[in-house]
């Protein structure tokens, strides 16, 4: 039952980046994008990665494509007009993008892939269930984050990161609010502080 | 395919990396290019993930998915303000259109 929900999950997740290809309007790539990535957060839950699927949902699926949909809706031109892919672009796509299957198709299919899952899997026998293995993994994954390794206690914890990229991130977004400001507004404040 | 659960997300990583390169080569518009940089990032979530629970690796991969989240997050918002201001000067969203801004 696992495992059939598994490919399931799988093959919705795959026909989504697909249509998300497909689709010609935005907020239709956008519909399909919450799907694709729905669907993933679905499998690493059943990868017994709860804290990555929380967070894939939290801040993917509720943040950055409510925020692509927002910018959507901010930039809508005329709402008939489509950018259309022009025939020449079209033909370079399909090219490259048939190279790039190519690589994948002997790169991907050319590894054994049991034979390594069992070789990763060293000594540990490995298991028949998805739900037995990997580390049941909340609590460690968020106590890695603030410095504490209750799996692995030699290995290096990850509080610097952690702290770099929180100020990263207020960075960010303090610069994207300034970037997007209405225009005139800086001449406006400037003189009513004059 | 076999079955066995890490080529399967493999090959999904595989797909999700094709139609983000696809969606960022085909579309003109500018938002549809962004959606294709997050298929993209999600692809390498996929690996990370996949290859840290189905072996001994521990929480390493996990933790690197988490900082690829939110790396994407904040891509997303610098590249949606500039997208606003592109379209306040351009009154468009077409990438193409961006070429008068060659310095």
């Amino acid at each position: 039952m696992n495992d059939f929900l598994f490919v399931a999950l799988a093959v919705i997740a795959a026909l989504g980046a697909i249509s998300v290809v497909l689709c010609r309007k935005v907020v239709h790539m956008a519909a399909s994008l919450i799907v694709a990535l729905s669907s993933v957060a679905g499998i690493f839950f059943s990868l017994n990665a709860n804290f990555v699927g929380a967070t894939q949902l939290m801040v993917y699926v509720g943040g950055t494509v409510i925020l692509l949909i927002f910018g959507v809706m901010l930039t809508s031109m005329s709402a008939k007009a489509e950018l259309k892919t022009t025939p020449i672009e079209a033909i370079a796509a399909l090219a490259s993008s048939v190279l790039l299957l190519l690589v994948f198709t002997f790169t991907v299919g050319s590894v054994s892939w049991s034979e390594h899952f069992k070789l990763l899997a060293g000594d540990a026998a490995v298991p028949k269930n998805l739900v037995e293995q990997g580390s049941s993994s909340f609590s460690s994954v968020a106590l890695a984050l603030v410095g504490v390794r209750t799996d692995q206690p030699n290995a290096h914890s990850y509080l610097l990161p952690f702290e770099i990229i929180s100020i990263h991130l207020l960075v960010v977004l303090v610069a994207a609010g300034y970037l997007a400001r209405p225009r005139g507004t800086q001449q406006e404040a400037d003189s009513t502080a004059e | 395919m076999t079955g066995d659960p890490l080529s399967i997300l493999v090959w999904l990583s595989a797909i999700f990396f094709l139609c983000g390169f696809l969606c960022m080569i085909v579309k003109r518009n500018v938002i549809g290019m962004l959606i294709g940089v997050e298929l993209i990032l999600n692809a390498a979530n996929i690996n990370f993930v996949a290859f840290g629970q189905l072996s001994r690796l521990g929480i390493d991969g996990q933790i690197a998915t988490l900082f690829v989240i939110v790396l994407a997050a904040a891509e997303a918002a610098v590249a949606l303000a500039i997208t606003l201001v592109f379209y306040n000067s351009h009154s468009t969203i077409d990438a193409d259109r961006g070429e008068s801004l060659r310095g």
